[in-house]
């Protein structure tokens, strides 16, 4: 089946004082209808920056400076503004981590329902309702009806991300870029979260973006995983092959830094030395100065993409295969 | 919400008799009103007799009951110049000036509000710099001063305003207003403006501020994901956080605005209480200085009344209930 989402090298830049910051630099992957891609990495990697450049939402001083975004065979890349926001919400949809926040807390649920189906589709008041309070069953919100006309501060946290993840939904988007909605949950919220938008996307035929931190939630929900570094995608491939034997150090790292046993929620920082800077990244290997297999070439050049056994990788020296 | 009310009136009367008895005293301080009433030429025998029929032969603290026991019974006596009913003549100026602050509340609403949206929105657009600017003027710049220069550019230059006096005013319902001529508007603008600019900064960096906080937030990153036009989500999202703050703070300054228009209404001949006052002070008019005070501070209590009921209207998060403070 042809790809809901194919991203090629896309880089977005942001110009601040202190320099250029390449906060994505030649990301390529695609996602295809129903497929979940986890896009794992540690703070400040690029992934958010990548989800929003996919929606349109970088704002200056960020810029997509160049590559490609095709949604559905169609180049987002160079679209107006309008003709984005024409997109967004009806085709590509976003969660966002903290559901505390992703609701305007003086709207009431109903309003802020509402205006997302009217916003692309010319129905009447009652029959957005009526899709709002159908979207909320759909998520599991009991007594949808009266839910409505509640106010976000009284919902609970898991709660509002069910109602922000029935927004999404609303008009049965192709892809859905969810950006670590489940890391500000407990850990049952957070299971009962994942199950329910796996089988959501699984339903809908929507693929699914899912930005984490956790090595677990991929492990779990996705079908494919891509591991980000400093604003570039080091390794991906399918699920299990990468958790079980992963070829780029940096991966073997991560899955190495999380303790066995006790996998869920556990945060990646963990691999020796800081994550760089991105305004001043060395040449060549960004990971060089934490790299236990660098080599000499890694200071001198970028390692450039390629494919091996069915991944894409970023490495002058690999692990060997398994 | 009735038990609030009611703690919030009994609160009024408590502010009310403290005020009282600062001006009180504060204007027994001041002067003995008897040279003002006097004629020049009066003998010593004449003032005596004043002195007796107003009571000011008494000591204060006698006179300070007096004065008490006839508030208690809604008596605030009469204007020592005027010879009416002191309460009657505030009354009577009051429509004059609620109009003229009403008039400077709207001006600085329907210009600041757009004007901050804009400077919080664009930050760098060399329009938002000059708004800015131009606020930090407002702020700065004295009132009488601001009045004069209005007038001299305006009334004097152009000749395109009136520089003093009400217009002519409808009767509605009992009240005097200059809100349904043409004249009695050209009238209302110039004092309007003069009264209104500083409340214009201030709501101009209010909107500013809150909208900048606003557009950062993660609702309105929602709300543009979600494909919602700008208008909707400047119009509704940011518009309808900003303006907890704004209302609560410009309700609160509206009493401010009537205290300021003493100085607005003395600049423009603008026939108010506080051009009343002003006058009442200079002939140590206590009756009037003290029914001015009163009418005041009550309305400064309604105004906070009303302003904790509208802030509990627009802020879901915040309900009046009758156990908290
Ligand atoms: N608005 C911005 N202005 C300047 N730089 C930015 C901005 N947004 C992102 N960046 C840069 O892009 C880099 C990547 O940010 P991004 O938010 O994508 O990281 P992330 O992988 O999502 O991290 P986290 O796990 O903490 O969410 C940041 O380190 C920062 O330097
Ligand atoms: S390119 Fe070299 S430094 Fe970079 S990850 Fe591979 S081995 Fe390590
Ligand atoms: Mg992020």
């Amino acid at each position: 089946m042809a790809a809901v989402l194919e991203v090629e090298n896309l880089a977005t830049h942001f110009a601040l004082r202190e320099g250029l910051v390449k906060a994505v630099d030649g990301v390529s992957f695609s996602i295809a209808p129903g497929e979940v891609l986890g896009l794992v990495g540690e703070s400040g990697s690029g992934k958010s920056v990548t989800g929003f450049s996919i929606m349109g939402l970088v704002d200056p001083p960020g810029r997509i400076v160049s590559g490609s975004i095709r949604l559905e065979g169609r180049e987002l890349v160079g679209l107006s503004e309008d003709e984005m926001r024409g997109l967004r919400g009806r085709r590509v949809a976003m969660i966002f981590q903290d559901p505390m926040m992703t609701l305007n807390p003086v709207l009431r649920i109903d309003t802020q329902m509402i205006e997302s189906v009217l916003a692309h589709d010319r129905v009447s008041e009652k029959a957005a309702r009526a899709r709002a309070a159908a979207a909320l069953t759909q998520v599991g919100i009991p007594s949808p009806e009266e839910r409505l006309a509640s106010y976000p501060h009284q919902f609970s946290g898991g709660m509002r991300q069910r109602v922000a993840i029935a927004i999404a939904l609303l008009h049965r988007p192709a892809l859905i870029v969810a950006d670590e909605p489940t890391t500000a949950l407990d850990v049952t919220i957070q299971s009962q979260i994942l199950a329910e938008a796996q089988k959501l996307c699984r339903e809908s035929g929507a693929a699914l973006l899912w930005i984490t931190h956790d090595l677990a939630v991929v492990a779990g929900l996705a079908d494919r995983v891509a591991v980000m570094y400093a604003g570039r995608i080091v390794e991906q491939g399918q699920v299990d092959d990468v958790l079980d034997h992963p070829l780029h150090p940096y991966t073997k790292g991560l899955i190495g830094s999380v303790p066995s046993g006790a996998m869920r929620g556990s945060r990646l920082a963990q691999i020796p030395g800081a994550t760089p800077s991105l305004g001043r990244l060395p040449p060549g290997c960004a990971f060089a100065p934490r790299c236990p297999r660098v080599i000499d070439v890694c200071r001198v050049t970028s390692p450039p993409e390629s494919q091996r056994e069915g991944r894409r990788l970023r490495c002058h020296n690999a692990e060997p295969a398994p | 919400m009735l038990a609030f009310i009611i703690r919030r009136l009994a609160q009024a009367v408590v502010v009310v008799l403290a005020m009282v008895s600062i001006v009180f005293f504060g204007a027994y301080v001041v002067g003995d009103p008897v040279w003002m009433m006097a004629p020049g030429d009066a003998t010593q025998e004449q003032i005596e007799e004043i002195r007796r029929t107003f009571g000011f032969d008494q000591p204060a603290h006698v006179q300070f009951l007096r004065f008490l026991a006839d508030i208690a019974r809604g008596e605030f006596g009469r204007s020592y110049v005027h010879g009416s009913s002191a309460i009657g003549l505030i009354l009577e100026r009051m429509p004059a000036t609620l109009e003229l602050a009403f008039a400077a509340l709207v001006f600085a609403i329907l210009f600041g509000i757009p004007l901050g949206l804009y400077a919080g929105l664009k930050p760098d657009h060399w329009f938002s710099r000059a708004v800015m600017a131009g606020s930090i003027l407002g702020f700065s710049l004295p009132t009488f001063w601001v009045g004069l220069m209005l007038i001299m550019l305006f009334s004097v230059m152009l000749g395109w305003l009136p520089a003093t006096g009400r217009g002519p005013t409808v009767n509605v319902l009992g009240v005097e207003t200059s809100l349904l001529s043409l004249e009695g508007w050209r009238h209302l603008m110039l004092p309007a403006i003069n009264l209104g600019l500083l409340k214009l900064s201030l709501v101009i960096r209010l909107t500013r501020s809150g909208a900048r906080e606003a557009s950062l937030q993660d609702y309105v990153k929602f709300a543009r994901a979600k494909g919602l036009s700008q208008g909707r989500i400047i119009g509704v999202h940011i518009l309808k956080n900003i303006l907890i703050p704004i209302v609560t703070v410009l309700g609160l300054e509206f009493g401010s605005l009537v205290a300021f228009s003493v100085v607005t209404e003395t600049i423009f001949a603008w026939p108010g209480m506080g051009k009343l006052l002003l006058e009442s002070i200079q002939r140590l008019d206590r009756p009037l200085i003290v029914a001015y005070v009163m009418v005041v501070v009550l309305l400064f209590v309604t105004i906070n009344l009303i302003v904790d009921i509208l802030y509990s209207a627009l802020d879901p998060r915040v309900r009046i209930t009758g156990a908290e403070s």
